[in-house]
């Protein structure tokens, strides 16, 4: 297909005319007239400079500066003082609706405080750490770094605390409660020990876990005095690094075969009756001799337990093994064929003292405490 | 001095120094008494007294960092009502824009402190070396005995004003009476030291140095302000259909006050106007960004005015409007019609009913407060008997002069006493006893015995509530008890 121009025929006179007077090339083909193709864009041209002459003829008087420069009066001349003389400010020639630009001078001070940021940028580049290089980076004159300040804060933290602490590793147990200063300490301490080392197994909000004691509760396996507590934190349960940790362990009824597992059942459903929780009676009956048998030594006769041994109490609500903190059939069943043996870590290798006191005191707080 | 031509423009300009002329009128008085009325208070408030009881500051106006407090007068503020204080910055910009629509720049020109410290700066350079003349010559002779001791005297003066700033400034932010016998004993703290070194340096600096430099180029305001005016906006302008063409005329000589038709302007082109301006510009020149509308060229013109025999106001506070009206010989719109419309009347609207909504909650404040939180971890806790306890942090604010003890006790979600549910503090019995001007945090229990509806359902509302055991009045708190189910 041969190019449009060549079909295109020259500009006429008036084609001329109306090229000039929108102040457009009649001899280019992207604009000329004689260009059928152009004709739309054209007549728009042609149509808002009609427009824009119409809004400017009908301006109201009131409304300065939107009429036609030709129009208003001349551009009012301004002027700048330099020294004793007057000068007159240059326009830069841009102008939006009438607002011009003018080519005012920055002042000077301005330039001298960008020579101040510059001066300041070099010395601070060289006080402090700031080119990064392969290994770490430039150190600065001043020898500063963050690390050195944190470090500082807490030497000044430890220092602030250690009369408080030395006195919360001293006093008798029982005293820190009546002690307000000592029991604001230990709360605060003992609730920052427990989130870090604590957490993990009972939960942050010391909720617990199955196999993991609730330790907001008033059911203590191992008692729930603050001097109990202080002992489980200090030694562990069952810690096979501490020689004078708290230690029981129930028989593996099943994997020993100890019991059958008839005998499971019957002993599970009497567990379940123990509590008061639905159970069939038949195999209770049955699990009531093998209680007596096999049990009464570590969870008493009626079941309550024994703290000397860590033995829990079958007859309440709480239940270690658990499913949703609810007793189960499946997991006391379980538990009895597997035997537990939760074990705690000792913990007096690993914390101060009166960090333990801390966490014991705070624990001891939560609610459930003796 | 007032030739005019051209330069090549430069990229660099120095300031160009300004001696403002002395000069006497309505608006320089009115500004006296601003200033006056202004730096009494600023210099004065920290040391008014306020009787709080034992153990409350006695400071009427008081920003107590250390304690999270502020004072003013009977009211106190706690950093959780720190609404009041957005409130009161709300209606400042408010007031702001108000003044800014209805009068022009008014803050610039006779409340704001770069304008009232730089009045007083002025003041002081004009009592040391004398009025405009003198201050020329001395600036352009070359430094001798004299100007030494001239400049010497001044800055000393600036520098006291400084430190009286400065002074002042860090008396709102403890204790007055103590903090100047600390300071002067040498005892106070090295952060007052340094604020008081800083705020004097930058008084002595912008009052003295930087002056119309901040107006122009540091400060926002101007630019904002800008776009707050309209025609109907009184500001300081020139009446050039009057004063133009302007130059000499001869005692008696009809201009266009006298006629319409006068040939002369009543403009002499005496220059008053400039060399009173601390601005440096010339008003003539219609509407600039330097102007902060002070209005002494009105009280220099005017003087000039009585003194050829012609009216006042050739200079005035007049809006833009009125002068195409007055061009073209017709009569301006009242004071009264260019301040009173729907913009200005809207901006008075919002700012009073914010005035009027803070104040109502200034009253309606209770003195004591209560916040509480329910342990969300563990939701609930199954107590040994099957019971259900759930626990709550209380938050109890004692915002009076006294010690108060508070009793605790739950309700249910309608008020009505709850059976059954036993509540529990935390080593306390029964009441809890909140210190002074204080905040106390309390755990609380309560537990729902096994087999409740409370213990058994979902979440039920009520309603945990302090009372104080000598009033009998009530802070209240909705919350909710989570039993076993779901």
């Amino acid at each position: 297909m041969a190019d449009p121009k060549d079909e295109t025929p020259g500009p006429t006179p008036h084609d001329r005319q109306v090229a000039e007077n929108l102040g457009v090339s009649a001899d280019d083909p992207h604009t000329s007239p004689a260009n059928p193709e152009n004709r739309i864009s054209l007549e728009r041209q042609a149509a808002d400079a009609e427009n824009a002459e119409q809004i400017l003829r009908n301006v109201p008087d009131h409304i300065v500066g939107v009429k036609p420069r030709s129009e208003r009066e001349p551009r009012r001349k301004v002027t700048r003082r330099v020294g004793k003389k007057i000068v007159e400010v240059q326009s830069t020639g841009h102008s939006w609706d009438g607002i011009e630009e003018y080519d005012n001078p920055l002042p000077r001070w301005w330039l001298w405080t960008f020579y101040v940021t510059i001066v300041w940028a070099l010395v601070y580049a060289l006080a402090f750490p700031a080119v990064p290089l392969l290994k770490g980076t430039t150190q600065g004159f001043l020898g500063y770094t963050p690390r050195d300040q944190v470090e500082a804060e807490i030497r000044r933290f430890d220092e602030a605390n250690a009369p408080v602490e030395t006195r919360l590793a001293s006093v008798e147990l029982t005293d820190i409660q009546g002690d307000p200063e000592l029991l604001n300490y230990a709360n605060n301490a003992g609730a920052a020990v427990f989130r870090t080392y604590c957490a993990q197994c009972h939960g942050s909000g010391a909720g617990g876990n199955p196999g993991y004691p609730n330790l907001l509760d008033n059911d203590w396996l191992w008692g729930g005095s603050i001097e109990d507590i202080h002992l489980t934190v200090m030694h562990g349960i069952r810690s096979p690094d501490d020689d004078d940790t708290r230690y029981s362990e129930m028989p593996r009824f099943g994997i020993d075969g100890l019991l059958d597992d008839r005998e499971i059942d019957q002993v599970t459903q009497y567990v379940l009756s123990l509590a008061g929780l639905p159970h069939k009676q038949s195999l209770a009956r049955d699990g009531a001799e093998v209680f007596e048998d096999q049990c009464v030594a570590c969870h008493a006769e009626d079941g309550t337990g024994d703290r000397m041994q860590g033995a829990p109490d079958l007859t309440d609500a709480v239940w270690l093994y658990n499913v949703d903190g609810q007793a189960d059939e499946a997991t006391i069943r379980r538990i009895i064929h597997d035997g537990p043996f939760g074990v705690m870590p000792a913990w007096s290798g690993r914390l101060s003292e009166s960090h333990i006191r801390a966490v014991s005191a705070y624990v001891h707080g939560l609610g459930g405490g003796e | 001095m007032s030739t005019t031509e051209q330069e090549p423009p430069r990229l660099y300009a120095a300031r160009e120094p300004i001696f403002p002329r002395r000069v006497k009128g309505k608006f320089r008085s009115l500004k006296w008494v601003l200033m006056a009325v202004t730096l009494g208070i600023y210099y004065i408030t920290p040391w008014i007294r306020w009787d709080r009881g034992p153990g409350l500051p006695d400071q009427a106006v008081l920003v107590d960092l250390a304690n999270r407090r502020f004072f003013f007068f009977w009211i106190e503020i706690w950093p959780h009502e720190f609404y009041f204080v957005a409130g009161l910055l709300i209606m400042a910009g408010l007031g702001l824009f108000l003044f800014t629509s209805a009068l022009g720049r008014v803050w610039c020109g006779y409340a704001c402190p770069q304008t009232v410290w730089t009045d007083l700066f002025l003041m002081v350079e004009r009592w040391v070396e004398g009025d405009r003349n003198a201050q020329i010559r001395l600036y352009e002779q070359g430094w001798d005995a004299r100007k030494a001791r001239l400049r010497a005297v001044k800055w000393a003066a600036w520098l006291l004003i400084g430190l009286l700033t400065g002074g002042a400034w860090v008396f709102y932010f403890a204790d007055a009476p103590t903090l100047l016998r600390d300071l002067v004993t040498g005892h106070g703290h090295p952060i007052a030291y340094s604020t008081i070194a800083i705020m004097t340096g930058t008084t002595f600096f912008f009052g003295g140095f930087a002056r119309e430099q901040i107006c122009i180029y540091a400060c926002p305001w101007p630019r904002i302000q800008g776009a707050m005016m309209d025609e109907d906006t009184l500001t300081v302008a020139y009446r050039e259909w009057r004063g133009e063409p302007r130059g000499k005329i001869a005692k008696g000589e009809a201009t266009k006050s006298d006629s319409p038709a006068g040939l002369k302007g009543d403009c002499i082109d005496c220059l008053a106007c400039v060399h009173v301006c601390p601005m440096g510009i010339d008003i003539r020149d219609g509407q600039q960004l330097e102007c902060i509308t002070c209005a002494l060229c009105i009280d220099a013109c005017d003087d000039v005015m009585a003194r050829i025999g012609k009216p006042r106001g050739l200079i005035d506070y007049m809006a833009l409007k009125d002068e195409h009206a007055e061009k073209t010989g017709q009569e301006g719109d009242s004071l009264w019609r260019h301040v009173l419309r729907p913009r200005t009347l809207l901006y008075f609207t919002l700012w009073s009913a914010i005035g009027v909504g803070l104040i109502v909650a200034l009253f309606l404040r209770s003195p004591y407060d209560l916040n509480v939180s329910p342990i969300r971890n563990p939701l609930y806790v199954t107590m040994s008997d099957g019971s259900i306890r759930n626990t709550y942090e209380l938050r109890l604010r004692n915002k009076q002069g006294e010690e108060k003890t508070f009793a605790v006790g739950v309700s249910d979600a309608r008020g009505a006493p709850l059976t059954g549910l036993e509540l529990a503090l935390e080593g306390s019995e029964g009441t809890v006893t909140v210190a002074q001007d204080a905040t106390y945090e309390q755990r609380v229990y309560l537990t729902a015995p096994a087999g409740s509806v409370l213990a058994d359902g979902a979440q039920t509302g009520l309603v945990l509530w302090i009372e104080d055991v000598e009033s009998g009045r009530r802070a209240a708190v909705d919350t909710v008890f989570q039993g076993r189910g779901r």
